[in-house]
Parts: structure tokens; sequence; C-alpha cells
């Protein structure tokens, strides 16, 4: 019941602050004076505990190990309906179909076996060896993990002079954090003897992860794209096919990637028996939120472990951008349950909210249900979904993954809106003093850090350490970036009719 | 014949109102199958959507597909994410929206429908954030007041349909869950035990639309749906013209076409030809049930 107690305590926790993120003087939570807190709430009884703790401090567990033993835990011996068990649930380890009042399975019936069957073969997987030394195997061998954490002293003194590290997602393989869920599922695929994945993609990053995972493992590959991203992303949809991977250009509603969503829905439907969806994010039906969430949450362990090496204590903000919110749930995860870390995500505030012209979900939408979850959504009062807009197209997305919308209403994590020009001026700082062009995506996380780090030295703080997801490389926001500060003459470079809207890379 | 009760095992959660007394109100739409079945023919079940091309033109359409033989009416709600719908009735859906459809303009229909033929039951079919935007119950309620029979929810299971249960039970309203070749024996039993009105069986895996022929499994769907206890179960999903309805419905209580009354409404001619089309697919389907002779007459139930 102690674990009852420390729940309590944080929904209690939803303090002023947290409801209102203009008050600059408490973006923090009370600060804990242990300084290497030790989570006291594991999981005791019927529930194996793992025999290596990746979250008891001195002695780091190898991040080598890519799965970590805490998802062995979950997955054994839990029933969600026994209120004991639930109540002793941590954060971290919240099983779908529902987070709070989110989430769920709003799907057509045709696609009910399909998703039990997964859900089946996910946890099975989980609790399996040889799946997690596989996986743990293309972690380290194929896409590089553990990616980095970096300190960059020079950016941070544009954020009120706090300590700022980067957790490199943009060094794996394919460019950004969508490699870990991807191979994950790919590998799931495989076991269950399915032999096609379908993906949709807003501008190519999640489709060239599927297409990368499904020439690895020899798939056949379809990939849904907006018509008008297929046009104006050229290079991505030649990526994907020198990948081998088919990509349809979708025609019809807005043509954006919730129509890209819909078609990949439809092809799922016809051909469930032998195609998975191989969804990139933690976003639709269940298992999909907390599936994405376990093959993202070493982002978190990782990140975890890492700062505890290199500060000796946890940090005191941990910050990511939120589009589906894969990178922020897979970063956000490993301090859920350390109350006094500090939780940003940074949604696409696109042209300001009062605009209308943004996919800000928490400061302009209200709960409803798109692709299988109800979560936060932009809607109009007929509930018809809106169009979202952002300078990055990862982030262009109306609605957002149910365990953001839990955690929200829940108080544990801040949600707040960055608009373009503010991610753009972040974009370029990164450039510029620390040498690494960060995905625009990811550039949000960063405008909104240093906004933090500013209200934390307004209220006299100073050297607090923020750990910011840096989720994705800036090498596909070249031609946008170019377009955006004017860097290249009229009619200059091959990219110079690129639309600056339709970049991607983290949904 | 009374409409069987939701036994037991309804997955509504704790937290909301049991599902339906054992006294659960009479569906229209079961006494009107019930009839046609005394008769010796399955129900010719017809969709349009709400709005399409436009509101008043929709009510038009919907009346010359009465007119010229169908049975029950399935109204749909126009909606920006029909995940459930092929080409043709997304493009319809996109038409209606265009035009400045609300989601309100459904009971106007519904209304308009009744009056002009008080014996056909009017269903409403929508994707589910609509209805949970405009408050589940107060939509049971303004539907029902308009004369509505029901519901048909394309992306509601009965798992997550613990407060529209609840708002049906309230406001008389039928409940037409759908059920797919993938459906299991204990997801039929469970979709056969919320449904009220008819169980929705899917012919085929996939979305609306024409096609060429409809589903081999659709005749054991509608065997495994009756045998999971289903009274009456309608089959939709590519059925398109009198041959293909007269197949469907020696085996099935109803027969749904939708897309095969939306293609000719699609099109640039003069809107009364658009409308003589519709009644002529209309006619064919009628004459194609009429020769079905369903042979299990009596009922499986």
């Amino acid at each position: 019941m102690v674990r009852a107690a420390g729940r309590a305590l944080l929904t209690a926790r939803r303090a002023p602050d947290a409801a209102d993120p203009d008050v600059p003087s408490s973006p923090l939570r009370p600060t804990d004076p242990r300084p290497h807190p030790r989570p006291t709430h594991r999981m005791e009884g019927k529930v194996p505990v793992p025999s290596t703790d990746p979250h008891a401090t001195g002695s780091p567990t190898p991040v080598s190990d890519a799965l970590s033993d805490t998802l062995a835990h979950q997955v054994l011996g839990e029933h969600p309906d026994d209120p004991v068990e639930a109540a002793a649930t941590r954060l971290a380890d919240q099983h779908g179909p529902y987070f709070g009042q989110f989430g769920g399975r709003f799907v057509p019936e045709a696609l009910y076996a399909a998703l039990d069957e997964l859900e089946t073969e996910y946890r099975k997987a989980l609790d399996d060896p040889e799946f997690r030394a596989e996986l743990a195997r293309l972690h380290r061998e194929y896409t590089g993990r553990p990616s980095p954490l970096t300190e960059v002293p020079r950016f941070a003194r544009h954020a009120g002079g706090q300590r700022v590290f980067l957790k490199r997602e943009d060094l794996n393989h394919t460019g950004s954090h969508k490699i870990n869920n991807v191979l994950g599922q790919a590998l799931l695929v495989k076991r269950m003897g399915k032999t096609r994945v379908i993906a949709e993609t807003g501008a190519g990053q999640h489709g060239v992860a599927t297409a990368t995972a499904a020439a690895l493992l020899d798939l056949e590959c379809v990939v849904y794209m907006g018509e008008e991203d297929t046009r104006r992303q050229a290079l991505n949809v030649a990526r994907m096919r020198l990948l081998g991977a088919e990509v349809v250009p979708v025609q019809i509603g807005s043509r954006t990637l919730k129509d890209a969503i819909n078609e990949a829905l439809r092809d799922w439907v016809a051909n469930v028996e032998s195609t998975h969806y191989l969804l990139g994010t933690v976003t639709g039906p269940h298992p999909f939120p907390e599936m994405v969430r376990e093959f993202h949450r070493i982002i978190g362990e990782e990140a975890r472990e890492q700062v505890l090496e290199r500060t000796g204590r946890l940090p005191d903000v941990v910050a990511a951008c939120v589009g589906g919110g894969s990178n922020a749930l897979g970063l956000f995860n490993a301090f859920l349950d350390d109350p006094d870390v500090a939780l940003y995500g940074f949604e696409a505030g696109g042209e300001g909210v009062d605009s209308g012209r943004h996919a800000a979900r928490f400061s302009g939408g209200a709960p409803g249900v798109l692709h299988g979850a109800r979560s936060y959504l932009l809607q109009d009062a007929d509930g018809q979904t809106l169009p979202s807009h952002s300078v990055s197209a990862g982030l262009d997305y109306p609605s957002v993954g149910p365990a953001h919308a839990w955690l929200h209403d829940l108080g544990r994590a801040t949600y707040r809106p960055v608009t373009d020009d503010e991610a753009m001026e972040a974009f370029r700082l990164l450039c510029r003093t620390e040498g690494i062009i960060p995905a625009i995506e990811s550039a949000h996380a960063l405008a909104g850090a240093m906004q933090v780090g500013r209200e934390l030295a307004a209220a006299g703080e100073r050297d607090k350490v923020i750990v910011v997801n840096l989720s994705g490389r800036g090498d596909k926001d070249v031609a946008t970036a170019a377009r955006w500060f004017g860097l290249l003459e009229t009619g200059e470079g091959p990219d110079a009719d690129v639309d600056p809207l339709t970049t991607e890379g983290d949904l | 014949m009374s409409t069987p009760a939701i036994p037991a095992q309804s997955p509504a959660p704790a937290t909301t109102p049991a599902a339906a007394p054992a006294d659960a109100p009479r569906s229209r739409t079961a006494a009107r199958i019930e009839e046609l079945r005394a008769a010796g023919r399955p129900a010719l079940v017809g969709y349009l959507p709400v709005g399409f091309p436009t509101p008043e033109r929709s009510i038009e359409a919907v009346k010359a597909m009465v007119d010229a033989g169908v049975d029950v009416v399935e109204l749909g709600i126009p909606y920006t994410d029909p995940v459930m719908d092929g080409p043709v009735i997304q493009r319809a859906a996109e038409q209606a929206l265009a035009a400045g459809t609300r989601v309100a303009d459904v009971f106007r229909v519904v209304r308009a429908v009744t009056e002009h033929a008080p014996h056909v039951p009017v269903l409403v079919m929508t994707y589910w954030n609509p209805v949970l935007r405009y408050g589940v119950d107060a939509f049971a309620r303004d539907l029902a007041a308009a004369g509505g029979a029901g519901l048909i929810t394309p992306d509601l299971v009965p798992d997550e349909g613990a407060e529209w249960i609840a708002a049906a039970d309230a406001h008389g309203l039928d409940k037409v869950f759908l059920v797919a070749p993938s459906s299991t024996t204990e997801r039929l039993r469970l979709t056969a035990a919320a449904s009220r009105g008819f169980v929705y069986a899917a012919s085929t895996m996939g979305v609306t639309g024409v096609r060429a022929r409809v589903g081999d499994r659709a005749e054991q769907l509608v065997a495994d749906t009756r045998a999971a206890g289903a009274p009456r179960v309608c089959v939709g999903l590519g059925v398109s013209n009198g041959e293909q309805a007269a197949q469907v419905g020696a085996f099935a209580d109803g027969v749904i076409v939708g897309s095969a009354f939306v293609r000719p409404l699609l099109g640039d001619e003069p809107w009364e030809r658009r409308l003589d089309a519709v009644r002529a697919v209309a006619a064919d389907l009628a004459a194609g049930v009429a020769r079905a002779r369903a042979p299990h007459g009596g009922g499986a139930a």
C-alpha cells in the first residue's frame, strides 16, 4: 500500500504550476533531498522480480540489454482488474487498454481478433529471453545503441544557465528514435508468421524506418502517404523505394497523415490475416499505445542511467516534443515514478494557438475518439476532425497518444505549445552553438527547454539538470530551414520548391 | 415476438448502469424484419448518407429509395475519417461535409423519412466521435424524438459501448453491432447479446463498396452468428444488384446495400435522372429479395 499512497501523492500534485504553465516561479516539483533517489515502489508478491535492477543506483546495469528487465515483471501474473494490483502498478507499467479515461479499442469488429492476437504475442515476446536477446542485438549492432547523452554548455547559456543534456536519438540508424519501435514490431511480425507490413507516414521518417526493417527481415512493405507529401517529399519516397517498399499516395480527405492512417486501417481490415499494421507511435487501438511505449522505454532507461552516472543525480527537468508522443513517452517513462522529476511535453503551436493553425491538442482540443483511441483531439463542435498545422509535419497530427492525455489529466506531465517561430529559433541556435542540426520536431523540445530553463533562472535557480530528447536529426529539414532563414538565392538549389510544411521526424 | 434481453455477461463496466432490463423495449426494426420473414422474404436495407449531395436532396433520394422498395433505411452521418468505408461512400461523405451538412441535420432527415413512410424503420449509421461529441444520451434522446429506430456503429464494439447501450435502453433504440468473418465464437456471442434489432454481418474482410461477388464466408458467418444467439442477422458489404441480393437473401434476414445506391448519385446528370437511377437500383434489389425466399422462415432463435 506504500505504492497506493505514492500514486495518490502524484495525483494530488496537480499543483497550480502544472495547471498554469505560465507561472514562472515554480516550473519544478518540490525538490527531493535524496541525492540518489531509489524507487521504493517496486512490484512485489507474485510478480517475478528480475535479477538485475536497472533503476538501482551505484552499479548501473549495462544499457546494452535493450529491453530492460523491467519489461518482464509487468507481463506476468498481473490482473489490471484486480484493484489491489491496479493500485500497486507503477505509472511506468500502466497496462492498456485504458490510461485513466483514455485509450481503448474503438475499431471495427473485423480488427478485434488481430488486436487480440497482437497483444498475446507481444506479451509472450516480452517474456521470451530469445526475443529480447535478438532485439537487444539489433539495437546494439544495427541501430548503434546505446545512444549517447551529450552535454551542450554553449546552448545551455540560452537556457537560463542550467545544465542541458541531449539524449541523442538522432544518431540512431535511420536518423531518429523511430527505429526502436519498428524493429520490435517487425520481430513480432516474424513470430506471428505474417509476411506483409503496412505503415503510415506523414512525410517519411516512420515510413523509411519501416521500409528499413522490412528489408532487413524480408517482409513485403506498403507505406501509405498523403499525395501532397509524396510529391513534396520525393526524396523520402525514393528512399523508401530504394529499400524495396511500395509507396501508395493517398488521394482522399485532407491528403495528410491522418488520411494516410485511415487508408492503412482500410488496408488492414481487408488483409489482416497476412498483414501487420506497423503503427508508428503511441496512439491507435490497444495494444499499440502500451506496446509502442515498451519498445521505446529503452530511451528513458538509458538516459536515466547516463545522467546518474554523469551528474550523480536524477534530472530536474525532462523535456521532449509530442506529436503522437512516442519519443516523449519513451523518455518520460523511466522518470514517471520519480515525482521530483518535472516532465514537459512540447506540442506544435504552429502559428499560435489563437490562430487556429496549430497542432496543440491540449491547449486547443478536447477529448474524443480518433483512430481507435480516446484522447485529446482537435475537433469541431460536431466531432469532425479539424486539420492540424505545424512547420514540422512530424508533430502535425490532430490527436495524441492516450497515455499523454492521462499524464496531462493526472498533472504528472505538463504540456505546452511551442510555435513555429520559437522552434526554428531553437533549431538555429543548436546548429550554431553546438554543431548539431536537429530535426525540427526535436527543436520544439529544445525551444521548450530554453523557456523552462529561463523560468528556473527567473526563480533564482541555477545549474538545474535538464534532459532533452533529441529525437531526430535535421538532414531531412535542411531545405525547409534554408527557405525559412533565406539561406539560398531565389531558385537556387534543388529543393527550392519544397514546401516548408512537409517535413517529418517524429510523430 | 419480443426482443431478447441482454444476458448477464454484458460487457458494461461496473461504473456504468447495467445494460438492458429483462423487459427490453420492443424493436421496430425487429418487428419489421419478422413481418417480412412471415411474408416469406428477407428485408432490403438501403443506405444513403445524410446531406449528400445536400441535406434537402438527401431527403428526396431516401424517399425515392423507399418508394421503390427499400424496407429499412440506414442513414449515414458524414464523417471526416470513415475508416470502414470504401471510395464511393468516402466521396459522398466529403461532398456532404463540403455542402455544410451538420450532425444535427440527421434528425431532420429522420423525421422527414419517417413521416413519409411510417412503416419503414430508420436506423442511423455513424462513426462514434460525432455521437460522443454531441453527448451520447442527448443524441439518443433526440434520435428517439425524431422517430429514429436506433444506431449502427461500425467503429464501436460492445466492449466500448457501455454508455451507448445504457442510452439506447433508456430511449428504446436499436443497437446494431457488427460481426466479421474474423470474429471468434466468444465475440459472436457477446455481439449477439449486446445487439437489438439485428446483427450486422460483414460479408467479407474489407470496407464498403461494390464487389463482383459477395464473400463465400457470409453464409457461414450468418449461421455462426445465429448459433451464437442472434435472432436476426443481416448481411452487408459488397451487395449491389438483384442477383446478389437473391443469393444473400436466401440465408440472411436482411440484405444491406450502400455503395450501389450512392454511386448513381455521384454523377453529374440532372438530379431527376439520378433519382431515377436510385429507383432502378432499389427495384432491382427489391425483386432480388422477393425471389430469395429465405428458407429459414421460422428463424433460428
